[in-house]
């Protein structure tokens, strides 16, 4: 009763000779619902170039899910802020060029489309782990890290231009200096 | 007409009886335990892996997202051990000549699986689905405990009937926000009963007659 001759996901088998009950689709296989024909969405390409509009919606609702994959998948070496000083990157894996430059800002969005895809350099692609939909979003999300460190001042809103030329806000006497244990920075000026 | 029994026979008597009730208290104690403990249970027991995988390394230390690696959790039953490849996406670089990886290499290279023990184990009758569990707002450690402090992997409950049927009576005590569900530093509000009848509401969480009745999980 506890262990049904039966398979459940990854219970090994005797009867396939990799002992696998998980079996691969035959080549040439189509799913229901996944003849994926549309070349700017499952290839990021039209005509062998890479696509430079995103191919799906632009929704918040896109961005939020993007920043959330981007968290999960691309923070541990391309950093949150998306500078490429991620944890992995400092525990040794090779550091990954940073989004804020002007390659990859002029880069059209198919480019880290097919990066996310086929991977580039050392990084290995993400295509198991990321599906379509959800690579859209990071790259949409990609765009948005961008803008956020190269905004030009004209896109602040009116009512806050004011601010811009405010000085910093700092803790003058903190800044700077090593955190004392117990001294809780607000989360923008965290060094 | 002479005694039938001696004079110590009424303390061999009371004796006997507390010998009898001692015995029959321990074989009870026994029971219980094997029942409900570790012996049954594996609760708490580290199992032996082909390689001695740290999640506190990797989730407490680096910071991984569960989901890194469990990448069909949010919408599957099964929440996926990863294929060697993702191993390889760090590792091709990182500690790419450790001994303690040579089983991981070998599988790259080959295409052979890893064989890894599975540590949570339920019995083949019961139908879990990790995917609704998430929808409805339960954090990965209300049922695997603190991964992220567990050098290797162990049950952190006792994955038995009643302890599953002690949140499907009253999920109140355990429901988070569905932005918290991963967060492995979550701790629970002092309203926690409040909140949770509100995300009750919020996820349309079903009355527990509905998610107690034996064919929710036995079907």
């Amino acid at each position: 009763m506890y262990n049904q001759p039966k398979y459940v996901p990854m219970r090994p088998s005797t009867f396939f000779r990799d002992g696998r009950s998980e079996r691969p689709a035959v080549p040439g296989t189509v799913a229901r619902d996944e003849l994926n024909d549309n070349d700017a969405v499952y290839q990021g390409r039209v005509g062998g170039s890479l696509v430079d509009t995103l191919p799906v919606p632009l929704t918040p609702e896109l961005l939020a899910r993007g920043r959330e994959r981007y968290n999960i998948f691309c923070a541990p070496c391309h950093a949150r802020v998306g500078d490429g000083n991620g944890m992995i990157v400092q525990r040794g894996f090779s550091r990954p060029p940073t989004f804020h430059q002007d390659r990859l800002r002029n880069a059209p969005v198919g480019h880290f489309f097919d990066v996310i895809t086929h991977g580039w350099g050392a990084m290995p692609d993400y295509a198991a782990q990321v599906p379509v939909a959800d690579r859209w979003a990071i790259v949409a999300y990609i765009r948005a890290l961008q803008l956020s460190q190269h905004a030009p001042a004209s896109l602040v809103p009116a009512d806050h231009q004011a601010d811009l030329n405010q000085p910093l806000r700092l803790p003058a006497t903190e800044f700077g200096k090593a955190a004392p244990h117990g001294v809780d920075y607000p989360k923008e000026v965290q060094p | 007409m002479p005694q039938l029994f001696p004079h110590s026979a009424n303390s061999s008597v009371r004796v006997s009886l507390v010998i009898l009730v001692t015995v029959v208290a321990a074989l009870a104690w026994v029971g219980v335990s094997y029942q409900y403990g570790p012996y049954t249970t594996r609760q708490g027991q580290t199992r032996e892996q082909p390689v001695p995988f740290s999640h506190a390394h990797h989730v407490g230390g680096l910071g991984l997202d569960c989901r890194y690696c469990h990448t069909s959790v949010e919408g599957s039953s099964f929440a996926g051990i990863p294929p060697t490849k993702t191993c390889m996406n760090c590792h091709a670089q990182i500690w790419s000549g450790s001994s303690m990886l040579a089983p991981v290499r070998d599988s790259f290279r080959t295409g052979e699986s890893i064989r890894w023990t599975k540590v949570h184990d339920l019995p083949d009758f019961v139908y879990f689905q990790h995917d609704i569990h998430i929808a409805k707002g339960v954090g990965c450690q209300s049922c695997h405990g603190d991964v992220d402090r567990m050098p290797l992997m162990y049950q952190a409950k006792s994955l038995q009937m009643r302890w599953c049927l002690d949140c499907h009576r009253a999920p109140e005590k355990y429901l988070r926000p569905k932005d918290q569900i991963f967060n492995t530093e979550y701790t629970y509000p002092a309203n926690q009963l409040a909140l949770g009848r509100q995300l009750i509401q919020q996820y349309h969480v079903r009355s527990p007659q509905d998610i107690t009745s034996c064919s929710t999980c036995h079907h």
